[in-house]
């Protein structure tokens, strides 16, 4: 016992650098595979980061009717987490892909928007339904209960968090990744809000045919 | 150095000149290209963007409209990954230098909207400022995706930050 004393006392220090080193490891190990898939026209499926992002999930859409991860198949789908009363970011992406689907031509048919709420408590089907169709975009708005959105948080490694309002109410704090899966439901490729219509709309064009 | 103070000295004199039309409206502070976007179904938030400049400089420290219960500054910043709402004290306006907020940083955000911004429509706003106080303008609300005041869309958001090397 008393041997272990000082070695206890050490381990705090010794386990966050290792902790740390660990961290950093694998963020270079997942960029280098990033940066290795990157230019691959068909994007990750099949490869050994598809299976990082997605999994099974139960929610209800924006007509109130059930949408799992079933629904995904047989069309590609960009796949975008927010929250209707987001007034910059969300509306900016939903735009911004509704533009680059217009731009895919004849691929426009193959393709589908989710937008699944953060904010299951504000964001009701009817919400979101009259939200969605707010966009020029083939969109479906997706919620649920708040343990069925945390799982499909978790399956798609979204982070989100309330944050409160000196009014009393809130908004969302939410990542910002737009995943794109393919038509057997396997993630495929990211966008970030910052990419314009027009990357969105070549990558697309190179993953459909 | 030189070219750049002549640049300065420059932009100053084009500043004093515009500075000198809004003079006529008893502010020092040149307001234009006030929008928003019109609001998605159900959206009970929305945001209102602006130029601003001061010729000598000053802090855009509030604002409100008859057009919602609350108006406030609020930044979009990516921390790790995800986008995060805060509400700021004031926004600056560094002297002589026009300050642009635009989707995806600075805005003024609107809760408790009175109804639906919708396009084309117009509605008041008041901005005030630490030193030239407050200044009624309009503002002019865009498409629900509009990226800029004519109403442009998908520039994409060109937040500083947001290019992630997650690209596979």
């Amino acid at each position: 016992m008393a041997r272990s004393q000082p070695k206890a006392k050490a381990a705090p220090r010794f386990a966050l650098i290792a902790a740390a080193a660990a961290a950093i490891l694998v963020l270079v190990a997942a960029g280098l595979i990033v940066v290795a898939y990157r230019d691959q026209a068909k994007g990750v499926a099949g490869g050994p980061l598809a299976s990082l992002i997605g999994g099974k999930f139960s929610l209800i859409d924006d007509n109130g009717k059930p949408f799992t991860e079933a629904d995904l198949k047989g069309k590609w789908h960009l796949v975008f987490f927010g929250y209707t009363h987001c007034p910059d970011v969300c509306p900016t992406a939903l735009n911004d892909l509704s533009l680059a689907l217009d731009k895919l031509g004849a691929k426009k048919s193959k393709v589908g928007i989710v937008f699944v709420s953060v904010d299951p408590d504000r964001d009701t089907p009817a919400v979101l339904k009259s939200y969605v169709e707010s966009f020029d975009g083939p969109i479906v708005g997706l919620t649920g209960t708040p343990a069925a959105v945390a799982q499909i948080a978790q399956d798609y490694k979204v982070y989100y968090a309330k944050h409160p309002r000196a009014d009393g109410g809130y908004d969302m704090d939410h990542s910002a990744l737009i995943y794109v899966m393919d038509p057997e439901g396997r993630f495929t490729a990211t966008f970030t809000p910052d990419d314009s219509e027009d990357t969105i709309v070549s990558r697309m064009a190179k993953l459909i045919s | 150095m030189r070219s750049r103070l002549a640049a300065l000295g420059a932009s100053l004199v084009l500043f004093a000149a515009a500075a000198g039309g809004a003079a006529a409206q008893g502010s020092d502070v040149e307001v234009k290209d006030v929008w928003a976007r019109a609001t998605p179904g159900g959206a009970q938030t929305a945001a209102i963007y602006v130029t601003m400049a001061s010729a000598a400089g000053d802090r855009l420290t509030g604002a409100s409209t008859p057009a919602a219960q609350t108006a406030e500054l609020h930044i979009m910043t990516l921390d790790n990954g995800a986008m995060k709402m805060r509400q700021v004290d004031g926004i600056d306006l560094p002297a002589g230098q026009a300050v642009t907020l635009k989707p995806g940083g600075y805005h003024i955000m609107l809760t408790g909207l009175a109804q639906p911004l919708k396009e084309g429509q117009n509605f008041p706003l008041t901005l005030t400022f630490a030193k030239a106080g407050a200044q009624q303008v309009t503002v002019n609300v865009q498409k629900v995706g509009a990226m800029g005041p004519g109403g442009e869309t998908g520039n994409g958001m060109s937040m500083p930050g947001m290019n992630m090397p997650m690209k596979p």
